[in-house]
């Protein structure tokens, strides 16, 4: 399959990871969402990388996915303290850094 | 040493005096009174000499001008620090420096426990200089500078005792009042330089007839505008009503400004400016009307008031009518001949007074003051000796002098001859009232403070208070001091009102009709140019004598009346008040004058001032530039702020459109 | 063969990622990421990325993956939550959908020469762990370190986050009578700054006048040694070694 094909691919993920952003209140599940978007994004590196026989697009992907396991890690640690307080997991409800 | 040297030294000692007091007022605070009293002293010294000096010059050559400086001269301005030594600016000169010499001696004694005793004599000294370089300016430049100064001295002289808010409010009254006046002597100097291009007042004589004509409109307007300075100086109607409230201030500064000095920078005036004021005759006449009205109202009002200083307050005011409608009609000389032997005996009428209420303890009501005749001798005479030159009786030197002025006026026929008629009206009143005064505060049973007088006591007020509203004060500073001082027992004021007393007597006697001339020899020089003088107009002798001798009918009548009223039958006040019950509430209210000028002038600026604050300050600046500049931003930074939702969804999608709209950018710019 | 797996994956890719947003249960949507990232590793196989396919599955799916496991475990099933609210409901699916639409327009429509080719010569060893093991050790070294750094500070501030906060909640009696009592004065403690000691003396104060009101019946009359009552503090029966709870209480409570 041409080039085309997987960048096409990658940007329906893209955007179906976006849905789930803005659609979903689970703080648990825009995180995973979120990890849709960022492995849109590896897809659309590593369909370079072949493109163009340089593999430095490999290279950022696994950067990608370095950065990508730290964001996680962080977020669920908040998650978790969160739930610790009792507060309730729902970000509409999370709502007090307001002006 | 020239005479204009001289002259110049008369201007400078008061002005060194001051200073000197006012830089050690904390290392010889007590010395004050001696340095004020020395450089006055010295100054009528200089004055004097001044005198003789020009004397020494021909007579049609005693106009000397002498210039230290230049503020501006170019063309169309000359604006010099100028003084002319002229016979009339000698003069005044001499009746300033005099009066004002007995009056610091005598204020060296009365002033003595006031805690303020320096700032006293800093202020008067420079009084003094004021009122100096009022009368020796050569130009009009320097005549309004001394006339603003005038006004200043006598603020900050009035409200002397600052902490007493009656004092306070009297010094803003007449500091307002003379304001006015200031504005009208800057628009009438305003329009006469417009036309003659020149300050110096010799030099706006010559050019005068050449840019005026007789009665022109400019020139009338302009001459009425400087009476509006001279009636707000000399407390004519209707700006007269400071003069009352203005007795607040300490006794000396009453005699020294609103009897003898500042309130007779009016008559100067228009002497000085006489060239002017025949010129446009319309203006005159306003003069004369307005002093008649005001000699004739002034003196009603005298005869009913009860406050010691304010009968001798409307008696300077009805006595100075007298000097401006003679000023007015053409009687140069006479009037400012009345203006000396005022300046004596008013002078001495209030350190008499001041005198009688130090024996009361502060008390200056008449009400209270009965039968000082035994406790008080010597102030006694004084007040009998004022009061009969005042009432114009022979041979004192009021009786010489105001008939003069009559005389004068009465000789000139047609309406002139009503006014004097009106004028003797007043000479009648003038004797009414002012031995009503005598004779209702030293005969009778003697009141208490009379009898512990005589028992060698002075009354002393327990607790110090103030005599018009009879509100508690202290003795600190900005009030009056603890003691109280007599005459009988204070050398300085027996001297100084012993002088005084003297010149009362004898001051007459140099202008006795058909025996000599020395006053109007020596002052109608000045007025050379003058049709008035040069046409002869001086009454003759013998029509002259007739009117003294009317004069002097006319007040021992009113001296009789009230002889009568009050010392023989002494019920009749009483009922004469209840009969002219009506005449006798105006009369008590003034004439209503205040209540007119609070409705007419003041409640209207108040009003104005109310308005432009709701609508300008609050409604215009603070509502609409300030505070809706404010709530501008405000309400701006609140639509703004409602994208702060807190929503972290909202934050993704509002992010996501961003994204969206940035890419379809570069996708349009790309294609 | 090679354009049937592409599309095996690349349905299965898509119909996973579809599952992830649309699940309502989170376990649900945490198990379709997982098969979301093998069928990713599936495509990076058929792009000749060999190790960046062994890395996603081994450490997305086997580590980050199992972390999600854990934490949905911790955190419980929540309850039934309606996705979206309001506007953004509607919104929100038609930015995704405005976002894919650029997207597509631009990698697609970009004129790019070699999309339509299927990528470069391949060269010996394109995308094996030799390779990419050079390139980060020799071009791309600054990255790496960056990297291994960037994963320490997450390691840390994930412990510090999740941490258990231990408050005087459970401890023995002895503890808990040591950690609530006064320092001495002038030791310079926090709470001291903080102005501690005036709030007692004024819960005294009113404390005692409290007990006085009560014991004469109800009749009130001000001591001139006391302080003023403080505002804003109730003045109960609370003593000093009680504020302590009752502050903690107001917490637990918010």
């Amino acid at each position: 399959m041409s080039i085309g094909w997987y960048l096409a691919v990658s940007a329906i993920i893209f955007g179906i990871g976006t849905a789930g952003v803005l659609t979903r209140r689970n703080p648990l599940v825009i995180l995973l969402c979120l990890e849709l978007m960022l492995n849109a994004g590896n897809l659309a590196l590593v369909a370079f990388s072949r493109m163009y026989g340089n593999e430095a697009g490999q290279i950022f992907a696994l950067i990608v996915m370095v950065v990508a396991a730290c964001e996680v890690t962080v977020g669920l640690g908040l998650l978790v303290a969160i739930s610790r307080r009792k507060l309730p997991i729902d970000v509409d409800k999370l709502r007090e850094l307001n002006g | 040493m020239s005479t204009t040297t001289w002259a110049w030294l008369v201007l400078l000692l008061p002005l060194l005096g001051s200073a000197v007091i006012a830089l050690g007022f904390k290392i010889y605070p007590r010395a004050a009174g001696a340095i004020g009293t020395g450089a006055i002293a010295l100054s009528f010294v200089c004055a004097i000499i001044t005198l003789i000096s020009l004397l020494g010059h021909p007579g049609d050559h005693r106009e000397l001008t002498s210039t230290l400086w230049n503020y501006a001269v170019s063309d169309g301005v000359d604006a010099k620090l100028q003084i002319l030594v002229d016979p009339v600016s000698v003069f005044m000169a001499l009746v300033v420096t005099g009066v004002s010499s007995t009056i610091h001696l005598y204020s060296i004694a009365y002033m003595r426990s006031d805690r303020g005793y320096a700032r006293f004599f800093a202020y008067m000294n420079f009084f003094v200089l004021s009122m100096l370089t009022l009368v020796l300016g050569g130009n009009f430049i320097i005549l309004i500078i001394g006339w603003g100064f005038v006004g200043a001295a006598s603020y900050l002289l009035i409200s002397f005792w600052y902490r007493r808010t009656t004092a306070t409010r009297a010094g803003v009254k007449a500091f307002v009042i003379n304001t006015v006046g200031d504005v009208g002597m800057i628009l009438g100097t305003i329009l006469i330089l417009r036309q003659t291009h020149t300050v110096g007042f010799l030099a706006t004589f010559q050019v005068l007839p050449h840019v005026f004509s007789h009665n022109s409109p400019d020139l009338v307007a302009a001459c009425i505008l400087l009476l509006v300075g001279a009636f707000a100086k000399s407390a004519q109607m209707p700006l007269h009503t400071w003069l009352a409230d203005a007795m607040e201030g300490p006794t000396p500064v009453s005699a020294l400004i609103h009897a003898a000095t500042m309130v007779t920078a009016g008559v100067y005036l228009i002497v000085r400016l006489h060239p002017l004021f025949e010129l446009a005759p319309a203006a005159a006449w306003v003069g004369i009307v307005v002093g008649c009205a005001t000699l004739l109202i002034a003196g009603t009002i005298a005869l009913v008031v009860t406050d010691i200083k304010r009968v001798i307050a409307y008696s300077t005011m009805s006595q100075i009518g007298y000097m401006i409608m003679g000023a007015s009609a053409g009687a140069y000389s006479a009037a400012l001949f009345h203006l000396m032997a005022h300046a004596f005996f008013k002078a001495l009428l209030f350190m008499a007074a001041g005198s009688i209420i130090g024996a009361m303890a502060g008390e200056q009501s008449l009400d209270k003051m009965h039968g000082f005749k035994r406790a008080l001798p010597f102030t006694f005479a004084c007040f009998v000796i004022g009061g009969l030159a005042l009432s114009g009786i022979v041979p004192f030197s009021g009786w010489l002098s105001k008939d003069q002025i009559l005389g004068y006026m009465l000789n000139r026929g047609g309406a002139y001859a009503v006014f004097a008629v009106l004028g003797y009206i007043g000479a009648l009143l003038t004797g009414m009232y002012t031995f009503r005064l005598i004779f209702r505060a030293f005969t009778g049973k003697p009141c208490e403070e009379a009898v512990e007088l005589e028992h060698g006591q002075i009354a002393h007020a327990e607790v110090p208070t103030n005599p018009g509203t009879g509100e508690v004060e202290d003795n600190e500073i900005g009030f009056p001091g603890p003691e109280h001082v007599i005459a009988e027992r204070e050398w300085t004021m027996k001297l100084s009102m012993g002088l005084l007393a003297f010149a009362a007597i004898v001051a007459g006697f140099l202008q006795v009709p058909g025996v000599d001339h020395e006053v109007s020899g020596f002052l109608n020089t000045s007025f050379a140019g003058s049709p008035r003088i040069a046409a002869g107009t001086e009454p003759s002798v013998g029509s002259e004598w007739i009117e003294l001798i009317i004069g002097t009918v006319v007040g021992l009548i009113g001296i009789a009346t009230v002889y009568v009223i009050y010392v023989r039958r002494r019920g009749i006040s009483a009922v004469l008040q209840r009969r002219l019950a009506a005449i006798h509430g105006l009369l008590v209210n003034k004439w209503y004058f205040d209540e007119l000028i609070s409705a007419l002038v003041v409640q209207p600026a108040l009003a104005l001032g109310r308005l432009v604050d709701v609508v300008l300050e609050r409604g215009a600046v603070q509502g609409a530039i300030t505070g809706g500049a404010n709530d501008a931003v405000r309400a701006g930074s609140a639509a703004v702020r409602r994208a702060q939702t807190g929503l972290l969804r909202n934050y993704a999608g509002l992010f996501i459109l961003g994204v969206v709209c940035v890419g379809l950018y570069f996708l349009i710019s790309a294609a | 063969m090679s354009q049937v797996l592409f599309f095996i994956a690349a349905i299965g890719a898509l119909v996973a990622a579809g599952a992830v947003v649309l699940l309502r249960n989170a376990f649900y949507s945490v198990l379709a990421l997982v098969a979301h990232l093998v069928c990713l590793a599936v495509l990076f196989l058929l792009l000749r990325a060999e190790f960046v396919a062994a890395a996603q599955v081994v450490i997305y799916a086997g580590a980050v993956m199992v972390l999600y496991v854990f934490v949905v475990a911790y955190i419980g099933d929540t309850d039934e939550v309606t996705a979206g609210s309001g506007v953004l409901r509607i919104l929100g699916p038609l930015f995704a959908l405005a976002l894919t639409v650029e997207l597509l327009i631009a990698l697609l429509g970009s004129g790019l020469s070699g999309i339509t080719g299927k990528g470069a010569a391949y060269r010996t060893g394109f995308g094996t762990p030799a390779h990419i093991g050079r390139l980060f050790l020799v071009n791309y070294l600054f990255p790496f370190e960056v990297a291994s750094l960037l994963l320490l500070v997450a390691a840390v501030g994930a412990v510090v986050l999740a941490r258990r906060r231990r408050g005087t909640l459970d401890l023995s009696p002895e503890m808990e009578a040591f950690a609530t009592e006064l320092r001495p004065e002038f030791t310079g403690t926090t709470a001291e700054g903080v102005g501690i000691r005036r709030v007692y003396r004024q819960l005294e104060a009113a404390n005692a006048r409290v007990k006085r009101i009560s014991e004469s019946g109800g009749v009130d009359e001000p001591d001139d040694a006391e302080q003023p009552a403080p505002t804003g503090v109730t003045a109960g029966t609370a003593t000093p070694p009680d504020v302590a709870a009752d502050t903690h209480d107001a917490e637990e409570e918010r």
